[in-house]
């Protein structure tokens, strides 16, 4: 029989049993829609972090202290002392591949302006931070080269802050706050950045030459880190051969010992996190899949029953020349149909609840196209697989008991 | 000029195992079938007339012996072999119509031939159509089989063993389930096909109906005990007009 007949034949039957039809088609719509809207979420998810990273420039390399071993003991990167000045210096002046460099200190304490205080961190940094963190000054200016070397007592200060010191409206440009008991004078106001993926608020930040910091808020001599800005994105890799040279140099290690620094671009933290997230997004798919499994053992059981309703017409069907193939494709596109239909039905549910995920909980969540595909294809796999036991029984029917049977 | 053998029979022998005991359904059966033969199969509940039946409908195969249908042995034939010959040869008629629900009447009567892949979905209409006319049912095509009588279902069963041009129809109690009224009309229109030199066998244990065949073989116990041709076919068309008006 033509799959065009068969096709007919498998409608008909679908329609005819519409109630019974549809509940088989349920689990699957469940599943697909589930299975949907967890991919979308996923890489929802990855693309709003990796937005995140690439607004604080892809070229982007952090160096930190790390992997120093001292008698067999490997100390906690934060206590170690490796970055110093020097480091910082030769790589302002030797560095190829890098255009922007800025050292990092930074302390945590109260920052004061008249009868409001609020807690927040003091960060160090050099005037290229604004270039390498792709941040911009909304209001005022930002700290110069001579504010470093006079460690002048100056800051640049988030939103957070002036919301939380200045709750009057008052322009915070050119007031005095203190942030451990030091005065520090705000000389410009960042661009509101808002909390970022991990929930870290970004305004919340005091920014002030690393000089100042290390002198009169710190009291250290070491950075907490170095922030560099690569040429160009491409060349971030030969940027960090170019500074793990320059500061093996500076931190005289032997060729034998290993680096007592990292370095780490962007896009590994973009691997990094993409990588977290994918696991993340497997498991949920997983638990989603789950539900497709039992959708399709849902629809062998219908379609059992559909094969036992039916001998009758299997019997006449064979009497007139049908053979146990006919019989059986009968069933089986039935079968594919129904977890196909369900498959669709599901697609747009999974895109109903993407649309509300995003709407309604405002959580980033875009579906994959090939997700789509791939619920398709997984529904035809369901119909084949599950279809194929019950098409098999319905093609094995003696057409003598078959006709027989009431 | 002798007529072609349709239905050839040589000491078929069919047993079947129930438990540890064979069961001798049919225990040598042999006879040779013309075209154009209208052939009535009698005999009691046990005779054997069901197994036969399932033979010549090529549903089954013989335990030993030989059937030759239009010339073909059917015995070595695998299943999906004998499900294409059941489409080209043979025509069922059953006692409980079997037609398909919820379906037109031309529908039901294309079913035999959606499985011969030779027919276009057109000239499957066209010969469902004609097999319908021929049934007097020309005016009920695109009738679902719930909304007819029996008697109109049985004529659409008909049809559709019509449709393919088969070499023989095979009819298993056709009119068991009908009043008298429409046995006569369904056996005017067997007559008429009869007629018209299609060959027949009406498998029975109503011994009236022998009556209006051309020859009525007789089971008992798996063999067969009469074999007679009737000289004097009785007209099914006269026997229904003589019947009582029916009274409402």
């Amino acid at each position: 029989m033509s799959f065009i007949n068969l096709f007919k034949i498998a409608i008909k039957a679908i329609l005819s049993n519409k109630g019974r039809s549809f509940l088989s088609m349920l689990g699957i719509i469940i599943g697909v829609g589930a299975v949907i809207v967890m991919m979308a979420i996923g890489q929802g998810s990855k693309q709003s972090i990796r937005e995140e990273i690439q607004k604080n420039g892809t070229n982007m390399l952090t160096i930190r202290p790390g992997a120093d071993m001292r008698g067999g003991v490997r100390l906690d990167p934060s206590a170690m002392q490796t970055l110093k000045q020097v480091d910082y210096e030769t790589i302002l002046a030797e560095a190829k591949f890098v255009n922007k460099v800025s050292p990092e200190v930074s302390t945590s304490g109260q920052a004061v302006f008249g009868s409001n205080n609020t807690t927040s961190t003091c960060y160090g940094e050099s005037p290229d931070y604004l270039g390498i963190r792709l941040w911009e000054v909304e209001e005022g200016v930002f700290f110069t080269e001579e504010d470093v070397k006079k460690s002048s007592k100056v800051c640049v200060v988030g939103q957070t802050i002036v919301k939380e010191l200045f709750p009057n409206g008052q322009d915070p440009v050119g007031k005095t706050i203190r942030f451990k008991n030091i005065p520090l004078r705000i000389i410009g106001v960042f661009k509101g950045k808002g909390y970022n993926n991990w929930g870290m608020d970004q305004d919340n930040v005091i920014v002030s030459p690393y000089t100042t910091v290390m002198k009169r808020l710190a009291a250290q001599t070491h950075f907490n880190s170095i922030l560099c800005s690569a040429v160009t994105e491409e060349l971030s890799d030969q940027a960090i051969e170019d500074l793990t040279q320059i500061l093996r140099r500076t931190h005289k290690l032997k060729d034998d010992e290993v680096d007592n620094f990292t370095i780490r671009s962007q896009q590994e933290w973009m691997e990094t996190m993409s990588s977290t997230m994918d696991t993340i997004t497997i498991i949920l798919v997983v638990a989603a899949a789950f539900s497709l499994l039992v959708a399709g053992i849902g629809i062998m059981n219908i379609m059992l029953v559909s094969v036992t309703e039916r001998t009758k017409e299997i019997g006449l069907r064979m009497s007139v020349g049908a053979r146990g193939l006919d019989i059986s494709n009968q069933f089986l596109i039935e079968s594919i149909l129904i977890s196909l239909t369900g498959g669709i039905l599901g697609v747009l549910f999974g895109a109903l609840l993407t649309w509300g995920c995003n709407a309604i909980i405002g959580y980033p969540a875009v579906i994959p196209a090939w997700s789509v595909i791939v619920s398709f294809a997984v529904c035809v796999a369901i119909g084949v697989g599950f279809g194929y036991f019950p098409a098999q029984k319905a093609a094995r029917l003696d057409p003598i008991e078959a006709l027989r049977y009431e | 000029m002798e007529k072609k053998v349709v239905i050839k029979l040589d000491n078929v022998r069919r047993n079947f195992q129930v438990g540890n005991e064979t069961v001798k359904a049919l225990r040598g059966i042999s006879f040779e079938i013309h075209e154009g033969e209208f052939v009535t199969i009698m005999g009691t509940s046990g005779s054997g007339k069901s197994t036969l039946l399932n033979q010549l409908g090529c549903l089954d195969t013989p335990t030993s012996g030989e059937y030759y249908l239009d010339g073909v042995s059917v015995r070595t034939m695998k299943r999906s072999q004998r499900a294409r010959l059941r489409n080209r040869k043979i025509g069922f008629v059953f006692q409980n119509y079997n037609l398909l629900a919820k379906t037109t009447a031309v529908e039901n009567v294309e079913l035999p031939l959606m499985y011969n892949k030779e027919y276009s979905a057109k000239q499957r209409r066209e010969a469902a159509i004609e097999a319908l006319k021929a049934v007097g049912l020309g005016d009920r095509l695109e009738h679902k089989s719930n909304q007819m009588s029996g008697g109109q279902m049985q004529r659409v069963a008909i049809a559709r063993a019509l449709v393919n041009n088969p070499a023989v129809i095979l009819a298993d109690e056709a009119t068991g389930n009908l009043d008298t009224r429409t046995s006569y009309e369904v056996l005017v229109l067997f007559q008429k096909l009869h007629a018209e030199g299609r060959t027949i066998i009406f498998v029975t244990h109503t011994t009236e109906i022998a009556q209006y065949s051309s020859r009525n073989i007789v089971l008992r116990d798996g063999k067969i005990r009469e074999d007679v041709f009737n000289p004097n076919i009785r007209n099914a068309a006269e026997a229904l007009a003589a019947l009582p008006a029916p009274e409402d």
